[in-house]
């Protein structure tokens, strides 16, 4: 697993979240109330909403379009909404946030 | 030739046996309804909320004139039944008699009177029927009166904390060491005991009544150990004997009472029997569920049809407002059973489950009940709660992931789980009725019962509209803000207030919230709460906010932004509108549309440019329109006397200067203003939350105005003279708004809560709190009126905007 350096912890405001761009879309970055951080596509499978603007609670954020939740986790919608979101693996190391990153620029490859 | 059916007694059982024979076979039968009080079927269990005047006997009658009429059922009211004839097949009254092929005989019960020296005198009643209500009530208008309630269980309890409302001092004399042995564990009755003194009850438990003294009526109550308390009116709630006196009469086969089989049929084969006055397998039956299901087996029978009572079991709710407790099976203590116990004592709340092997047996709940129905659905389904046994007291929500949609655990809920214990009806009786076509709660009482007897699964039964609906159903006020509290919105104002939560964390913890940081329900309700309580304390946190309110632009289907400059009162001049056309260009905005608020809408805006597209307009003087907030929005003007011939007043120039008084402030929901010249009103104010019509002798400020879901027409405020004055009532009004209406409660829905006069006699009536209020929207202004483009012109700001990192460059390398 190769871990690539995307910014700082603090880039990311608490129960917030940015993208970052690949060759397969965006993906979002969230930072927990808690300070973990979690890596999903930021797109709900429902209607497209962008994940990165939805409000955090927990390990969970709501999808601002039309509220879908998801947990941060596993990617799978709560509730009676079943859907699920691709998740990739991220951890913070001495402030710096780490994404796996043969995930995300495996456009590369294709 | 229709079969004569007679009922004597019109009570709950009764009448939803008729329901059931005329709904199945409405011309079968005819029938001729007996009633000792002078009056049909009305439902009983309410008689409390009578008491306590919170519903009038209008709104407990269950069967009207117009039912008994449309259903040719003679009714015979204020007769009482004397005598049954068996051999002849006859009924005799006093004034007459009335043949029957089949008879029903539901007399309910009596109350015990106990026969203590003084019981016989006027001023001691009982608590069983409208009248006794009646009595009550009439006793309860002399100011400073006093009342005993003997009997601490679910009924004088009712009755005590109905006189309480009423405005009694009330004593309530229980024999045994707690409230409500039979329902309770001492520790919740302790709870019990403590939450009724907070309310001013007096409670004497382990107290034996020795006589009720009084010359000529009820003056006082003597117990056994010498206490004595005065008492206007002496109620005894101590217990119920099923009525039998007719049946025993009639040579019936009687236990404690009218013995039937499970068919609800009598010794006599043409005599059946329901209710209370019943004695099934030597049990007797004081709760609603299983009357009702007599009720069926009775209808049944009737027809012909086979069908067999079982009794089931019961859970009991206490019908006193604000007291929130719950108790369904067994739960005393024993070998091999395990308690599992939560107390939460600064909330006042305990809970136990009592589990035997691995079933749930018993609960008991006071001060969070929302979990009763679950758990109780766990007893008498005897599932194998093995499995949860770890999270089983903190309810459905914890079983199977996370509790985030409040609708979740009514959602997860089977269909045969049940929601309403009085009717017996489960969820997906409900769902089934909402597929065909049922879509308010009034619908659900109407086809299902559901929720129509005791009321207190009302909560649930909307749940279940709400996650059968979705946003098709409005959940109505009194609800929890979401599954992170028992709290509702109004509750939550009040507390904030009250015990000066000054931060999100502060409120969460004292408040008690379920989750670590609450959910997207509740927190954009809590930061503007906070805010706009405490301007200068409390911190604005973009992270709870919405995204359009946290990105100041509103986002769209694609997710992308519109952009909307602000245009004072719907004025504008070339170079704005030239700065406005070389940001469309320069950032390539695919649409550009006119607004109905009078102003210019930029579609189609990436987020990235959001801040430099917001810097280039700033440039040219403006600023951002809070299109996305719930704030103020437009204020939208007609061109009044400057060139309309027909104008009366400056009206373009009044609606600059409410707007620029207005703008930036955060409101519970979105408010939009609008100034008309004349009562031609082109600016439309008539349906503005707040609009003002200009005529020759003033200005008409009216409000609750909507043009959106619902329509509505602004009511008349006030009318004044001077243009100072309209902005005073506008500034108040809005500042009246921002502390006290719900979140997301347009004006006209805080207004519909509130009612018009009291907001008159706010703001209108009383020119100090008009002052204040004022003064206090201009402290929040001195914080909050800021252009939040201006804000973000920093090179940090627009950073924020743009992506943390970018690997499609390194992926095309």
């Amino acid at each position: 697993m190769t871990w690539l350096d995307i910014g700082a912890l603090d880039d990311i405001p608490q129960r917030g979240a940015r993208v970052v761009k690949t060759v397969q879309g965006c993906v979002a970055v969230f930072r927990t109330g808690d300070d973990r951080v979690f890596a999903m596509d930021d797109r709900c499978p429902h209607r497209g909403g962008p994940l990165s603007e939805g409000i955090v609670h927990g390990h969970a954020v709501t999808c601002p379009l039309h509220n879908w939740v998801f947990s941060l986790e596993t990617g799978m919608a709560q509730g009676a909404d079943e859907g699920a979101v691709a998740t990739y693996p991220a951890r913070v190391e001495g402030g710096r946030i780490l994404i796996d990153a043969a995930r995300l620029i495996r456009g590369r490859a294709a | 030739m229709r079969k004569k059916l007679v009922v004597i007694g019109a009570g709950m059982a009764s009448g939803r046996v008729l329901e059931h024979v005329l709904a199945q076979d409405p011309d079968g039968w005819d029938i001729t309804l007996f009633n000792a009080e002078p009056r049909g079927n009305y439902n009983r269990i309410m008689l409390s909320p009578v008491l306590s005047g919170e519903k009038t006997y209008d709104e407990i009658v269950t069967h009207d004139d117009d039912f008994y009429r449309q259903h040719d059922i003679t009714c015979r009211f204020g007769e009482s039944v004397v005598r049954i004839d068996r051999a002849n097949k006859v009924v005799l009254s006093n004034d007459g008699g009335a043949p029957y092929d089949k008879l029903l005989i539901a007399t309910g019960s009596a109350p015990f009177i106990i026969p203590v020296p003084g019981h016989d005198l006027p001023g001691v009643i009982t608590y069983r029927d409208m009248d006794d209500t009646q009595a009550m009530i009439d006793a309860s208008h002399r100011p400073g009166g006093t009342a005993v309630v003997i009997g601490g269980g679910l009924l004088g309890l009712e009755a005590a904390a109905g006189l309480t409302a009423r405005g009694m001092a009330v004593t309530v004399i229980h024999l045994m060491g707690h409230l409500m042995e039979r329902q309770l564990d001492p520790a919740a009755g302790y709870l019990l005991q403590k939450d009724l003194g907070a309310r001013g009850l007096t409670v004497h438990c382990k107290g034996a009544t020795k006589a009720i003294l009084g010359k000529d009526r009820a003056e006082a109550v003597l117990l056994e150990d010498g206490t004595v308390y005065p008492a206007d009116l002496v109620c005894m709630a101590v217990g119920i004997r099923p009525e039998t006196r007719i049946a025993t009469d009639a040579a019936l086969e009687i236990g404690r009472g009218i013995t039937v089989d499970d068919h609800m049929v009598t010794s006599d084969p043409d005599i059946l029997a329901v209710g209370e006055c019943v004695e099934h397998d030597g049990q007797l039956f004081g709760l609603v569920a299983p009357l009702y299901d007599q009720a069926r087996v009775v209808a049944a029978t009737l027809l012909g049809q086979d069908a067999a009572f079982r009794p089931v079991q019961t859970a009991t709710k206490l019908k006193v407002t604000g007291v929130d407790l719950f108790s369904a099976g067994d739960f005393a203590d024993g070998e091999g059973r395990e308690d599992i116990v939560f107390r939460d004592p600064a909330r006042g709340v305990y809970k136990r489950l009592v589990i035997e092997g691995d079933r749930l047996i018993g609960a008991v709940m006071y001060g969070d009940t929302a979990d009763g129905s679950w758990f109780f659905g766990l007893i008498k389904d005897g599932t194998d709660i093995a499995a949860m046994r770890d999270t089983l007291i903190f309810g459905p929500a914890w079983q199977g992931g996370t509790g985030a949609d409040p609708l979740a655990a009514v959602a997860a809920l089977p269909p045969e789980a049940e929601i309403c214990g009085c009717n017996g009806i489960c969820k997906g009786t409900i769902t089934a009725a909402i597929e065909g076509g049922a879509a308010s709660l009034a619908d659900i009482r109407a086809q299902t019962k559901a929720s129509a007897s005791c009321g207190t699964c009302t909560g649930l039964v909307e749940q279940v509209l709400a996650s059968t609906l979705g946003d098709a159903f409005q959940m109505p006020a009194a609800q929890p803000v979401c599954a992170c509290t028992d709290l509702t919105h109004e509750d939550v104002r009040r507390l904030i207030k009250a015990r000066a939560l000054k931060s999100m964390a502060a409120l969460m913890q004292e408040l008690g919230w379920k989750t670590s940081c609450g959910c997207h329900h509740c927190r954009p309700a809590l930061n503007f709460y906070l805010l706009a309580d405490w301007p200068l304390d409390y911190t604005d946190d973009a992270q709870s906010r919405f995204v359009n309110e946290r990105n100041h632009a509103n986002i769209q289907k694609d997710g992308t932004y519109s952009v909307v400059p602000r245009m004072w009162g719907g004025m504008t001049n070339p170079a704005e509108l030239r700065a406005i056309a070389d940001a469309a260009d320069k950032y390539a905005i695919p649409a550009v549309k006119v607004t109905g608020g009078q102003r210019i809408d930029l579609l189609g805006v990436r987020k990235a440019d959001l801040p430099h597209i917001w810097a280039d307009l700033n440039k040219a003087g403006l600023v951002s329109g809070h299109a996305y907030s719930k704030g103020l929005r437009t204020v939208k003007t007609c061109v009044g006397t400057d060139f309309c011939r027909f104008g009366t007043q400056d009206s373009t120039g009044l609606g600059i200067k409410l707007e620029k008084r207005l703008w930036g402030s955060w409101t519970p929901h979105k408010v939009k203003l609008a100034v008309s010249g004349c009562p031609r009103n082109c600016a439309e104010s008539t349906c503005k939350d707040i609009g003002i019509i200009c005529v020759d002798s003033g200005y008409e400020v009216g409000v609750g105005g909507a043009a959106g879901m619902d329509l509505k027409e602004t009511q008349r405020l006030a009318k004044v003279t001077t243009e100072a004055e309209a902005i005073d009532l506008t500034v108040a009004f809005v500042q009246l708004y921002r502390e006290h209406a719900k979140y997301l409660d347009r004006p006209y829905k805080w207004l519909a809560k509130v009612g018009l006069d009291w907001v008159q006699a706010q703001i209108v009536e009383d020119p100090d709190n008009r002052a204040a209020l004022i003064a206090r929207f201009d402290l929040s202004q001195s914080v909050y009126q800021r252009d939040p483009w201006a804000d973000r012109a920093t090179p940090q700001a627009q950073a924020d905007f743009a992506p943390l990192a970018d690997f499609t460059r390194e992926a095309a390398e």
